[in-house]
């Protein structure tokens, strides 16, 4: 099967690319020049699949869920990227990037978070690597999210707060380019998204189609089929969705689903979600969808999730969006809280809150009974308890 | 001719441009300030289009974005308020931002209005040059836009090169790889300096980022054609009231 890639400049049809100013032009083209190469060479593979496989635990399950097969009357399976080392899909990718950031040279890391799960696993390869790690977090994000800060604390990170703009994941992402900007040359930035400049959104999604890769393998080993008819994740820039996409982009029997957050909803100014309000722009280096006003300027976004509170989507899936290879929908906060409950009352794990609105979306289906539906796991709830909490 | 080539035709040495965000400290005070700058002597105006995300900008550019947008300040408003700017002053300006506003107001619509009003050259550090070459490099030149594109310590030689051959007006030297607003280290800028004279470019270079006071102008004004002054200004702005005897006194302090 071809791979999906973008073009030599980074482009998915329009979208893409690489707009950053001058300042950060010879990191970005350093980065465009080698990434492949180290990727592909033998060495990185072997240190990858070894850290992936013993440090980080994969392969992670795919489990076939009895309860929720029942409940929503097909074969539902839960890729259980929440039982990877540090509790999300977000460890694939740095374990990649902080390995081509040794290969690079580097000896400084930076990185944004939102939900502090990417902070934390920047944060942790650092440590297992020996690197100083800086991780910009939006000031808001770090009170909702702070059993995280304190894990990246302990993890010898040194956590900066975001204070401008809506002080969260669009504004961490801002300090850290612009903190990129200033260390130039010993410092690589680990994004924690399919976003920002070429070739961050290629890069990212081939450290994350394990995922999918998994899936395949794990399907064909349990039911001899080796994919699924649906494959359903959450989006916010959309490195999970794409992990768990990825292998099946062109298989046009798999029907691929985005669930982005609608926030409060979509017809409020209290939303983030991208396709369904979003025009075509620029932002964090990428030409994409993002939400923003007649004028151009970027809005701030909202969802009760700080892991999709963000106002852009990686070009990959805006391309995808755009050519009809998947369907992008959304679901709103208080939807989201009621999946994350269910499915911890009735399946005994609790999810992210990132990651229940990709389980809420089950209730907008109609599925035949025979249909295989994987849903991506991406994370695992314990940093969402103070949300949960005012719930109980 | 375009204004800024004007410029260069008769005075090669101790350019002086001065950077600052429209709309920021009030929505009124863009012209007002364009004048005073005139009368203060200055050799060129930058103007800074707000961005709700300036990527490339330190604090206090950041701070001026979020009040002239506060304000209400946009593209519109803003080339609203230019209209008749060439009835007062025949100064070289300049118009600085990112690219997003400018693609959602529409790039032809938007060259051909800045172009009817007297602007005279466009500074987009976060667009790329391939971008420029295929969509927007013709309508430039039909609307007499001068092209300035940014070269950093970090641009390879090659690099300067090819923007040298595609930048025209002047070539922009940031002074270091940075953000706007941090303090210029001159010890730094030495080989900075020698690579780019022996580069022998075509265009008149201007010095920017981190130039605030004399010692820095001067620099500035030894090794290239010019210098730029932005945040210093801008923080010269919230800190003072906007009259014509202030910002005569803030331009002869950085002058020699
Ligand atoms: C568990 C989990 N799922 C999903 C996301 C959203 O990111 P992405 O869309 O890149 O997968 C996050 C981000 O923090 C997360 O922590």
């Amino acid at each position: 099967m071809k791979q999906f890639k973008p073009d030599i400049n980074g482009f998915y049809g329009e979208f893409g690319g690489a707009f950053v100013p001058e300042m950060l032009y010879a990191n970005v083209q350093e980065l465009q020049e080698s990434y492949l190469e180290i990727i592909n060479s033998k060495s990185f593979q072997e240190e990858f699949h070894s850290l992936l496989k013993d440090y980080v635990g994969r392969p992670t399950p795919l489990y076939f869920s009895k309860n929720l097969s029942h409940q929503f009357n097909a074969q539902i399976y839960l890729k259980r990227e929440d039982l990877c080392h540090t509790g999300a899909h977000k460890i694939n990718n740095t374990i990649g990037q902080i390995l081509l950031a040794k290969r690079l040279g580097k000896q400084k890391i930076i990185a944004e978070t939102g939900a502090g799960q990417h902070g934390v696993a920047t944060a942790t390869v650092c440590a297992l690597m020996n690197m100083e790690c800086s991780i910009y977090m939006g000031e808001i994000d770090i009170a909702r999210q702070k059993p995280n800060v304190e894990r990246m604390q302990l993890l010898g990170a040194n956590v900066v707060a975001s204070t401008s703009g809506s002080k969260t994941l669009k504004d961490a992402t801002n300090d850290a380019i612009r903190a990129w900007i200033n260390n130039p040359t010993d410092t690589h930035y680990i994004i924690g998204s399919v976003v920002g400049p070429h070739p961050y959104p290629d890069m990212v999604s081939i450290f994350q189609s394990v995922i999918s890769n998994e899936i395949k393998n794990q399907l064909q080993e349990k039911i001899n089929r080796d994919y699924p008819d649906y494959v359903i994740a959450c989006v916010g820039g959309g490195s999970n969705a794409i992990g768990a996409f990825y292998h099946f982009i062109d298989n046009q029997k798999t029907k691929l689903i985005a669930v982005e957050a609608a926030g409060i909803g979509i017809q409020t100014n209290k939303t983030a979600a991208t396709i369904a309000l979003g025009k075509i722009g620029i932002i964090h280096g990428s030409k994409t969808y993002l939400i923003q006003t007649e004028d151009g300027q970027i809005i701030e976004p909202h969802s009760i999730s700080a892991g999709l509170d963000y106002p852009g989507i990686g070009p990959a899936h805006a391309y995808l969006h755009d050519t009809s290879k998947s369907v992008v929908v959304s679901i709103t906060d208080d939807e989201a809280i009621q999946a994350a409950f269910d499915l911890s009352k009735k399946e005994g794990i609790i999810p992210a809150l990132e990651t229940a609105h990709a389980l809420a979306y089950l209730h907008k289906m109609k599925f035949k009974k025979d249909d295989v539906v994987v849903v991506n796991l991406s994370g695992r709830g314990d940093k969402d308890m103070m949300t949960y909490k005012k719930y109980l | 001719m375009n204004r800024i080539t004007e410029l260069f035709k008769h005075k090669e040495k101790n350019i002086l441009s001065i950077y600052f965000t429209a709309g920021y400290p009030n929505l009124e005070s863009t012209t007002t300030i364009i004048e005073y700058l005139d009368e203060a002597k200055v050799d060129m105006i930058e103007i800074g289009m707000p961005f709700s995300d300036p990527l490339a900008d330190g604090p206090t550019i950041q701070d001026a974005n979020t009040i002239a947008l506060n304000n209400g300040m946009s593209l519109k408003i803003l080339l609203e308020q230019l209209k008749d700017i060439r009835s007062k002053t025949q100064i070289p300006i300049l118009l600085m931002g990112y690219l997003n506003p400018i693609i959602q107001y529409g790039e032809p619509k938007f060259l051909q209005e800045i172009h009817k009003i007297g602007i005279d050259g466009l500074i987009i550090p976060d667009m790329p040059l391939p971008y420029f070459k295929t969509h927007l490099q013709k309508l430039y030149y039909h609307f007499n836009i001068a092209h300035v594109m940014l070269v950093t310590p970090t641009t390879s030689e090659k690099r300067i090169k090819e923007i040298d051959e595609n930048t025209n007006g002047f070539v922009y030297l940031v002074s270091s790889n940075s953000i706007t607003g941090n303090q210029l280290q001159i010890n730094h800028l030495k080989t900075y300096f020698e690579k780019i004279q022996q580069l022998q470019l075509n265009n008149k270079t201007i010095l920017g980022f981190g130039i605030h006071n004399k010692e820095t102008v001067k620099h500035a004004f030894e090794h290239c054609n010019g210098a730029i002054v932005g945040s210093a200004f801008v923080k010269f702005l919230s800190n003072n009231k906007i009259t014509s005897n202030n910002i005569k006194e803030f331009i002869n302090n950085l002058r020699l």
